[in-house]
C-alpha cells in the first residue's frame, strides 16, 4: 500500500525500516534523539529504538563522523546526520582521508558502510551557513558516493539503498523540497507534496539502485541534466516556456549514470546542465566535460551551465543568487537557437 | 602618511602601556649543547599511590602531574603499582621488545639499501607498545599510530608479513597501496594506520561505543603522539569518550619530539599531557613509558576500569624518541646528539632485563643468547620476505588491482581508467623496447 508522504516523512520511514530490519543500524547527530532533529527526520525513532541507537551527540561534526568511522569498523552501519551541509567542513578530514579510503588502504580488510545525511541547498533564507550545496567537494573524492534525491519516493528508495551500501555515501537532502516541490517561483504560494505523483510512497522496503538516473520528462529538443531542487526548476521552466526538453534527474552523482546521459544527448543533440551550487569547479563542470568527451559529434550547440553565482549565499538576496526560470530559460534559448 | 592607529585612541602609540610580545616556545637545548635533564622532576619508583579502578576521577588528579614508576634503580619492582607478572610474561615482553628493536634496525638498513621508500623506528619506545599489548586482551581493538609496531609483534603477527608490507611486495596484504609501516591487521585487532595524525582517536572511541552498544566485552585502545594532541580530533575523541563513558584507553605517547618540534610547541611548557584529562573529568595517569612494568600496570588499571563500565582513561606515556622521526629526518639538525643518552629514564629494554636479572630468572648469558636467537629469526624472516620482492624492483602488483577496493563494485569510470592504465603500460613497454 502506498500513501502520500512528504520528503521528511519518506526519509523518516526509510530510517525506521532500516533500524527495524538491522540491529546494526544506528543514527547519531546533533539534536536527533529525544528532540527528533531540527527538520524532524528522526522524530519518534529514539523512543522506538533507544537512546543508544539514536544517539544525541556533542556539537562536533568531525567527532560525529570520526566515531561513525570507528562504529563502522566495529561492524555497525552508522547513519550520521550533519544538521546542515554547511556544517560538514569540520568533518572533511574524517570523510576524505579516512572513510573514503578505508576499503582501499586496508585492501578491503575494513570497509565503511556509513551514510552521512545532511539537509542541503537554499531557498529558505538560511544565509551563508544554512544554504550551501557542497556536493562537488565530495564528488571529487575517490571512494565516496554522492546521492541527492528530488522527491519523496526517490528519497526513501535511495536512502534505503545508501544504508545497504557497503561504502560511504553522502546523502544530501534538498531542504527546500522537504515539504513540497519547488520550481523557483518563490513569489507564488508553496505547493505541498500531496498533489505530486512522487509523493505516493509504498509502505514497505524498496531500494533505488545508486547510479541510476531517472528521466523526469521525456523530450526531443534539448537534454537538461539536473538533480535535487533543480529538477523541479527545470520541469517548471520548460512547461512554462513550452520547450520539449528531456529532463534527467541524475539522483546519484557518484556513481553517475553515464549511459542515460549519453543516450539522451545523442537523441536531442543539445545539453544544458543546472545546479544550485556555485559555478566554478561545480559538478556541472564535470558533466559538461563528460558530455563533450563522449557526445561531441551529437552536439548541435555548446553545452551550457546554469548555476548559482560564485558568491557566498547572500541572505536577503537569495533569489538573485538562485538559478531560476529566467537564468535557465535564457540558457535554453541560447542552446536551442545556436 | 601616519601609521595605522597613530593619533587615535585605539592605537598603541597613544596608549601609555608596555608593548606586547609573543612567546614562541624554544627547547632548552639545541645541537652543540649538552642536554641536561637535572631540572626534570622524577618521583621515585613505588612512590605514587594506586587508586581503586572505580575511584572518582576527582580523587586522583595528582596522578596527572606525577609519574607512575615501578622499577627502581636496582631493577626491583616496588610500590602499589607493581604488577604480579609470571616469569613467562616477563620473558614474553622482553622477547617482543628485543624483536622490535632488531626488526627496526633491519628495516632501517633495508631502507638505506634502497629496498623500501621509508621506515620509522620506535627506538626507546618499545615498552609503550609491547607492555600495553601484553596487558590488553588479545582481541581488544588497537588504534595505533605508526610507532606501535610493538603491538603487532607482541601479538605474534609474523615478521614476514610485516616486512612484505614494508617492501610493498607481491605478498603485501595491502597490495602496495600504503606507505611502509602503515600496517592493517584485522585478525590481530590492529586497525589500519593513517598518516593523518589524530584521526584514529575518535575512531577508537566510536569502536568502543559500538562495543558498548552491542554489550560486547572487548574494549578499545588508541595511541597518539603528544604533538597530535593539538589536533581537533583529540578534543573530539576525549569529549565523546567522556560523554558516553566509552570503554577506551586513550594513550598519549609523549616522546618529546614531533619531527623537529619539541613538546613545548604542543603545549607542554605549562602542564602535562595527562593533565588534559582533568578538564574533561577523566582519570589522567602519567606513566614512566620506559618502565615496562609501569606501562603494563597502568594499562591493566585502565582496562579493568573500562571493562567495568567506569569509562575511559587518558594515559600519558612519558618517553623519549631515540631516533629521528623517520628515515627522511635528521635529528642532529635540531637537538643535541647526546640527548638520548642524557635522558634520565633510561632504556626500557635494559631496565626490563635488569629487573629479570634482579629476580634471579635471567642473566647476561641467557640474554645474549636470546638476542642472537632473535637476530637469526629476523634475518631469516627478511630473507623469506625478500623472496617476494622489494620496493626497488618493478611494480609488484597487477595494474588492475590498483583500481580495486575504491568501491565494493567498480563503477564505469574506474573501469575505463583501469583500461587506460593498462594501455599506458603496454605503450611504455613498446617504447622501452
Amino acid at each position: 500500500m502506498s500513501r502520500r508522504l512528504n520528503m521528511i516523512e519518506a526519509i523518516r520511514e526509510a530510517l525506521d525500516l532500516a533500524m527495524a530490519a538491522d540491529d546494526n543500524v544506528v543514527i547519531l547527530g546533533e539534536d536527533i534523539g529525544y528532540f527528533g532533529g531540527v527538520f524532524r527526520a528522526t522524530e519518534g525513532l529514539q523512543a522506538k529504538y533507544g537512546a543508544d541507537r539514536v544517539i544525541d551527540t556533542p556539537i562536533a561534526e568531525s567527532g560525529i563522523v570520526g566515531v561513525a568511522v570507528g562504529m563502522a569498523a566495529y561492524g555497525l552501519r552508522p547513519i550520521a546526520e550533519i544538521q546542515f551541509a554547511d556544517y560538514i567542513y569540520p568533518a572533511t578530514d574524517q570523510l576524505v582521508s579516512e572513510a573514503a579510503r578505508m576499503r582501499y588502504r586496508t585492501a578491503h580488510e575494513w570497509f565503511m558502510p556509513l551514510v552521512v545525511r545532511s539537509p542541503y541547498g537554499g531557498g529558505i533564507f538560511g544565509g551563508q551557513t544554512h544554504s550551501q550545496s557542497p556536493e562537488a567537494i565530495f564528488t571529487h573524492v575517490a571512494g565516496l558516493k554522492t546521492v541527492i534525491p528530488s522527491n519523496p519516493y526517490d528519497a526513501k528508495g535511495l536512502l534505503l539503498a545508501a544504508i545497504a551500501d557497503n561504502d560511504p555515501v553522502m546523502f544530501f537532502e534538498p531542504k527546500r523540497l522537504y515539504n513540497g516541490p519547488f520550481d523557483a517561483h518563490y513569489e507564488r504560494p508553496a505547493v505541498p507534496w500531496k498533489e505530486h505523483p512522487a509523493s505516493e510512497v509504498p509502505e514497505g522496503h524498496y531500494t533505488i539502485p545508486l547510479g541510476q538516473a531517472a528521466v523526469a520528462r521525456e523530450g526531443e529538443a534539448v537534454t537538461i541534466l539536473a538533480y535535487g531542487t533543480m529538477v523541479h526548476v527545470a520541469l517548471g521552466t520548460v512547461a512554462a516556456d513550452g520547450i520539449d526538453a528531456e529532463v534527467i534527474d541524475l539522483r546519484s552523482l557518484v556513481p553517475l549514470d553515464i549511459a542515460t546521459i549519453e543516450a539522451s544527448v545523442a537523441k536531442t543533440g543539445r545539453c544544458v546542465i543546472i545546479h544550485e551550487a556555485t559555478r566554478t569547479g561545480g559538478f556541472g563542470a564535470e558533466l559538461a566535460a563528460l558530455v563533450q568527451e563522449r557526445c561531441f559529434y551529437s552536439l548541435e550547440a555548446p553545452v551550457e551551465r546554469v548555476t548559482g553565482f560564485d558568491t557566498p549565499y547572500p541572505h536577503s538576496m537569495e533569489w538573485v543568487y538562485f538559478p531560476g526560470p529566467i537564468r535557465l530559460g535564457t540558457a535554453l534559448k541560447k542552446v536551442l537557437e545556436a | 602618511m601616519a601609521a595605522a592607529g597613530e593619533g587615535d585612541d585605539g592605537g598603541a602609540a597613544g596608549r601609555n602601556l608596555p608593548p606586547l610580545s609573543l612567546h614562541v616556545p624554544q627547547p632548552d637545548f639545541r645541537p652543540g649543547d649538552h642536554a641536561d635533564f637535572s631540572q626534570l622532576s622524577i618521583p621515585a619508583a613505588g612512590e605514587t599511590p594506586r587508586p581503586e579502578t572505580d575511584a572518582a576521577p576527582a580523587s586522583m588528579r595528582d596522578l596527572a602531574y606525577g609519574l607512575i614508576r615501578v622499577l627502581d634503580e636496582q631493577g626491583a619492582a616496588v610500590g602499589p603499582w607493581a604488577p604480579r607478572l609470571s616469569d613467562e610474561q616477563l620473558l614474553r615482553m622482553l622477547r617482543a621488545m628485543i624483536t622490535v628493536r632488531i626488526y627496526d634496525d633491519r628495516m632501517y638498513r633495508a631502507q638505506r639499501q634502497g629496498k623500501t621508500s621509508f621506515y620509522m623506528k620506535s627506538l626507546g619506545e618499545e615498552a609503550v607498545s609491547v607492555a600495553a599489548a601484553v596487558a590488553l586482551d588479545r582481541d581488544d581493538m588497537c588504534f595505533p599510530t605508526y610507532r606501535q609496531q610493538g603491538i603487532l609483534i607482541a601479538r605474534g603477527w609474523p615478521l614476514v608479513e610485516m616486512m612484505c608490507q614494508v617492501f610493498s611486495n607481491r605478498k603485501d596484504r595491502l597490495k602496495g597501496r600504503q606507505m611502509p609501516v602503515m600496517y592493517s591487521v584485522r585478525e590481530k585487532s590492529f586497525f589500519s594506520i593513517s598518516g593523518n595524525l589524530g584521526t584514529q582517536y575518535p575512531q577508537a572511541v566510536g569502536w568502543a561505543m559500538a562495543s558498548a552498544i552491542k554489550h560486547d566485552s572487548r574494549i578499545a585502545a588508541a595511541w597518539t603522539g603528544e604533538g597530535a594532541t593539538a589536533e581537533g580530533d583529540f578534543h573530539h575523541a576525549v569529549t565523546f569518550a567522556t560523554v558516553y563513558r566509552a570503554p577506551v584507553i586513550l594513550n598519549i605517547v609523549n616522546n618529546q619530539w614531533a619531527i623537529s618540534s619539541f613538546a613545548g610547541v604542543a603545549g607542554a611548557e605549562e602542564t602535562t599531557f595527562a593533565a588534559r584529562a582533568i578538564g574533561y573529568g577523566l582519570p589522567g595517569l602519567r606513566v614512566d613509558g620506559n618502565d615496562a612494568l609501569a606501562v603494563y600496570a597502568a594499562t591493566r588499571w585502565a582496562a579493568e576500569r573500562a571493562r567495568a563500565n567506569h569509562g575511559p582513561t587518558l594515559i600519558e606515556m612519558f618517553t623519549y624518541r631515540g631516533e629521528g622521526h623517520s628515515t627522511s629526518d635528521d635529528p642532529t639538525r635540531y637537538r643535541p646528539a647526546d640527548e638520548r643518552t642524557a635522558w634520565p629514564l633510561g632504556d626500557p629494554l635494559e631496565r626490563l632485563k635488569q629487573h629479570m636479572i634482579q629476580l634471579g630468572q635471567w642473566d647476561e648469558a641467557r640474554h645474549g643468547a636470546l638476542v642472537k636467537e632473535v637476530e637469526a629469526e629476523v634475518r631469516a624472516a627478511q630473507k623469506e620476505a625478500e623472496k617476494f620482492g622489494v620496493m626497488g624492483d618493478a611494480v609488484q602488483h597487477s595494474i588492475e588491482s590498483m583500481f580495486d577496493d575504491v568501491f565494493e563494485d567498480t563503477p564505469w569510470h574506474l573501469a575505463e581508467q583501469s583500461r587506460q592504465a593498462m594501455d599506458e603500460l603496454a605503450e611504455k613497454k613498446r617504447r622501452d623496447g
